[in-house]
């Protein structure tokens, strides 16, 4: 029998579990070896283009395709009519409503689908959209949000019927709206304000595309797309084209970034689908950025109303109210059962008395969505919303704003903690974790520093937050998608030679999935990483599951891998009893082996149990060969990440410029199973926090026209944007996951807004008076502020 | 039209349409998927080559422009089995995530340091500036740029 001197030895550099692993997907992608949508090639394929409504609200009178099909190049062109003879005109979002996928009677946002061009190269295909005629007869577009539902506002959706006003959702409330009043009415102080988190968009940088390749002789359609949630799609597909779901296989090879932009169905993948099943042949859509900005999953829209009142310095009482702009078809991405996504999280890290939640859901003639742009579903403009009033009566109760947060934090005792609107904390120590912020940012001398930079004249700002996430969504009884189930599947095989497969559902858009989720099987197995593929983004080849986005993968696969890595244990303990002649209960596990009981000598290794298992040698009685394991992992709850972020500001007086100094952020999300790649995601999300607070905006003009869609004006933090982040950690393991761990990816975009635009306050407060400020900061929005006219975004 | 060029120390020549963007000729025609595009707009540096040495974003330079010009795309980094000190500072600092703007960025660094072998931090982040990545927040490009350098310095004087 092997002894333990025979175990792969684990250093910092190759942690036989977790640690700082570098990542095996490295290896192609530093070759330029991904393989992403645009990059596969397939014999005989056709390339798609869609034309799109130069108007947000138009009845369309005639569509003719006639000199688009006289293009030497063109094999198709699909319109509305064409599809509804398929039953494919219209398709659901993943929010119970209805989209078109080819607008046919109007058209209802600047940039919708409104006819498909199919031509042997994507040049002609272009080239054919301008040979396209469409008839349009404009109709007054809603773009204010805060105007949809006056009673002479056109009425967006027609076409569904008994549908009189621009009401998306019935009215959804959450909390206890007497206890709020009583505890509002007990207050000595209350801060009131009107809080714009305006439209923005993941905008990864690969924009998103599909190849449909149908085959006619064998019903088959084979699918190559990078989508967040590839089982899910197959589902919907299912639905939408009538086809079995083993009929269909979807594969997402490398994907170029999600950010929330990938989740949903788009009516160009349709689009594609349709026209490969009537013309037999693959086809390949891929939007331009263009076509990404204007039509595809735009994330926040939330105009919110809020109230924050306190009594002997103890926060009591939170009141929200909040109008969301869905555009003009409901495809914002949220479980089931909220409709304003987990937005009613927004009493934060703090010990209230009550809290009060209501959200009108309103369609516009605005691009449809209220995707999570790299958040939890809607928990974002909640940290904003509760951060920003924290903040806000901090200054009214001339207390500093870390102070009243310590004063107010949930205690680590209370844990777990049910809040005021149901949500029921896993495990948290704040006061910890602020205290580490505050250190590393040398709070007390940038106040100094602040101080005796006001006296000559320049203005710095610091802003603090601190938020408290739910991720990992979830529980079965509480979540799903369109009815699935939040659940994702683990499949687990070791084969005879000690090397492992395990297949997941979670899809990876650059997390480094194919290295942590090893490291998972490595620290529960004790085999090396690289002995553990992970297979994952084919729908043939992988178990299950709703995919990655929420910050799910770690909460919900990661789990899913850490149980059936246990079962496989469990019977590789059973099998290793019967190799050593002892009973299971006498053997003791160490990492990779188990070994007898006051005989360590005595032991087998995970190789060998596997090897015995695929041989022709007796098993335990009733057990049968092999050694793989399946699970469905439903989580018990969500996992709370935590985190307290420091922003430090400068803004130059004559340009209103605001540069990000410094950025501290200690995030806790419990046990970390790569800390390199947890540091990576946070980077990632501390940028769009930049990007977000000072310059990524969608604004339309009054006629719905889209003033961002393309990045010339869609403006994204590059390297002079963003500061040399500096991070901390603590660590409180999550009590119900299985590794401990908690959810981490979107953490860093949820926090950082709120500190940056507090920051961005707190310089100007003393000097320039200003108490709010909508983003983007960007100069000329800060300089209105500096002069007193301070405006929110349109 | 008929446009001749050096791409990867290789002569090409191909027949293509006098419109046709560097980027679609590299990534279609001579099937180097290696170089990305992402924007349209030359905001994004994903389809980052070097002409001549000098990067630029091969979706706004026509293919019929590089006629007799010398292109580098990320294909031609690793050589005789061997990463460039730019790929392999960019694997050991987490420098990538998703891969996407990875070719350009890698590109972008490889001609700062062909014309800057130690530059500051702050001349790789203007450097770079062209590019944007959705990731990683540019900290860890910045660390691993700073370690390709170091690490060729190394290489170069031993050598």
């Amino acid at each position: 029998m092997a002894v333990v001197e025979n175990l792969p030895s684990p250093s910092a550099e190759r942690p036989i579990g977790f640690g700082r692993l570098k990542r095996k997907e490295d290896e192609r992608f530093i070759r330029g070896q991904g393989t992403y949508v645009d990059d596969i090639e397939l014999p005989g394929m056709l390339h798609g283009a869609v034309l799109r409504s130069p108007y947000a609200h138009a009845r369309i009178v005639s569509i003719d395709t006639s000199n688009a099909l006289a293009h030497p190049n063109v094999a198709a062109v699909v319109t509305a009519k064409d599809l509804e003879t398929l039953g494919l005109a219209w398709m659901p979002t993943i929010s119970y409503d209805t989209q078109a996928v080819l607008a046919g009677d109007k058209v209802r946002f600047q940039g919708q689908e409104v006819a498909f061009v199919v031509a042997t190269d994507k040049y002609s295909a272009n080239d054919a959209l301008s040979l396209i005629d469409v008839e349009y007869e404009p109709l007054p577009a809603v773009v204010d949000a805060r105007t949809a539902l006056d009673p002479d506002a056109p009425v967006i959706r027609d076409d569904k019927s008994g549908q009189r006003d621009n009401l998306a959702t019935p009215l959804w409330e959450a909390g206890d709206e007497a206890a709020t009043d009583r505890a509002f009415a007990e207050a000595d102080t209350v801060v009131k304000r009107d809080i714009i988190y305006p439209r923005c968009h993941p905008a990864p940088l690969e924009t998103c595309g599909m190849i449909a390749d149908f085959n006619p002789k064998t019903g088959q359609l084979d699918i190559y797309n990078g989508n967040q949630a590839p089982h899910a799609h197959r589902t919907v597909y299912a639905h939408v084209a009538g086809l079995a779901e083993h009929m269909i296989r979807i594969r997402c090879q490398d994907i170029g970034g999600g950010f929330g932009n990938k989740v949903p169905v788009y009516p160009g993948y349709v689009c594609a689908i349709a026209a490969s099943i009537v013309a037999g042949v693959p086809v390949k859509w891929v939007e331009n950025r263009s076509e990404n900005l204007l039509s595809t999953g735009f994330a926040r829209d939330y105009i919110m109303h809020a109230e924050i009142c306190s009594k002997d310095g103890k926060v009591t009482g939170l009141r929200v109210d909040t109008i969301a702009d869905h555009g003009a078809f409901d495809s914002t991405a949220q479980p089931t059962k909220f409709p304003a996504g987990f937005f009613h999280i927004v009493c934060g890290s703090y010990d209230l008395e009550a809290s009060h939640v209501k959200v009108k859901a309103v369609y516009t003639n605005k691009a449809p969505g209220g995707v999570a742009y790299r958040c939890s579903f809607r928990i974002t403009e909640a940290v904003y919303l509760v951060e920003r009033m924290v903040d806000a009566l901090a200054r009214e109760m001339k207390t500093d704003p870390i102070e009243l947060r310590m004063r107010n934090f949930i205690p680590p005792e209370q844990f777990p903690y049910e809040t005021t609107t149901g949500w029921t904390y896993d495990s948290g120590e704040y006061a910890k974790t602020m205290k580490v912020a505050t250190e590393i940012a040398g709070y007390e001398d940038l106040r100094r520093e602040q101080a005796e930079k006001r006296a000559r004249g320049e203005l710095m700002g610091i802003g603090v937050s601190f938020f408290t996430e739910g991720v990992g969504a979830g529980p079965r009884k509480h979540m799903d998608i369109l009815g699935l189930s939040m659940n994702d599947g683990a499949d687990l095989r070791v084969h005879p030679s000690g090397k492992a497969v395990v297949s997941i559902s979670a899809q990876t858009q650059g997390q480094g999935h194919e290295t942590t989720f090893a490291q998972i099987v490595a620290e529960e197995l004790g085999v090396p990483p690289e002995d553990v593929e992970v297979r994952h983004g084919d729908t043939d080849r992988s178990p299950y599951g709703l995919g990655t986005y929420g910050s799910r993968s770690t909460p919900v696969s990661g789990g899913a891998v850490a149980v059936v890595s246990r079962k496989v244990r469990d019977k590789a303990r059973l099998i290793a009893a019967t190799m050593l002649e002892t009973r299971p209960e006498d053997l003791a596990w160490e990492k990779g082996r188990w070994y007898v009981k006051g005989d360590p000598e005595q032991g087998a290794m995970i190789e060998e149990i596997s090897e015995r298992a695929y041989s022709g040698e007796p098993m335990p009685a009733g057990m049968e060969g092999g050694l793989d394991a399946q699970v469905i992992y439903d989580p018990p709850n969500l996992t709370y990440p935590y985190g307290a972020y420091i922003a430090v500001v400068d803004i130059d007086p004559d340009t209103a410029q605001v540069t990000v100094r410094r950025f501290i952020a200690v995030d806790d999300c419990g046990v970390r199973i790569n800390p390199m790649v947890v540091d990576g995601q946070i980077h990632g999300g501390l940028a769009e926090g930049v990007g977000i607070a000072l310059m990524e905006l969608i604004s339309f003009d009054s006629e719905g026209n889209c003033l961002n869609s393309s990045f010339m004006d869609y403006l994204i933090p590059t390297a002079l944007e963003c500061p040399d982040f500096e991070l901390g950690e603590t660590v409180t393991p999550c009590p119900h996951h299985p590794l401990g761990a908690k959810g981490v990816g979107e953490s860093p975009n949820v926090g950082s807004p709120p500190a940056i635009v507090s920051a961005v306050i707190d310089a100007l407060h003393e000097t320039h008076g200003v108490e709010h400020i909508d983003m983007p900061c960007t100069p000329a929005r800060v300089w209105a502020a500096m002069q007193g006219r301070p405006e929110p975004p349109q | 039209m008929n446009v001749s060029m050096t791409v990867n120390g290789e002569r090409v020549s191909h027949d293509v349409e006098p419109r046709m963007l560097l980027v679609h000729f590299i990534r279609e025609t001579l099937g180097l998927k290696g170089t990305h595009w992402g924007c349209d707009t030359s905001n994004c540096g994903a389809c980052v080559v070097l002409m001549d040495g000098e990067p630029v974003k091969s979706c706004t330079v026509l293919a019929a422009m590089c006629e007799g010009h010398e292109i580098r795309t990320v294909e031609s980094l690793e050589s005789d089995g061997e990463l460039d000190p730019v790929q392999q500072g960019f694997h050991e600092l987490h420098a990538l995530q998703c891969g996407f703007c990875t070719p350009g960025m890698q590109m972008t660094a490889r001609a700062l340091l062909d014309r800057n072998p130690n530059p500051s931090d702050e001349e790789i982040r203007t450097a770079i500036s062209g590019s944007i990545c959705r990731c990683t927040g540019y900290k860890n490009i910045v660390g691993a740029v700073r370690w390709a350098a170091e690490h060729e310095s190394t290489t170069r004087q031993e050598a």
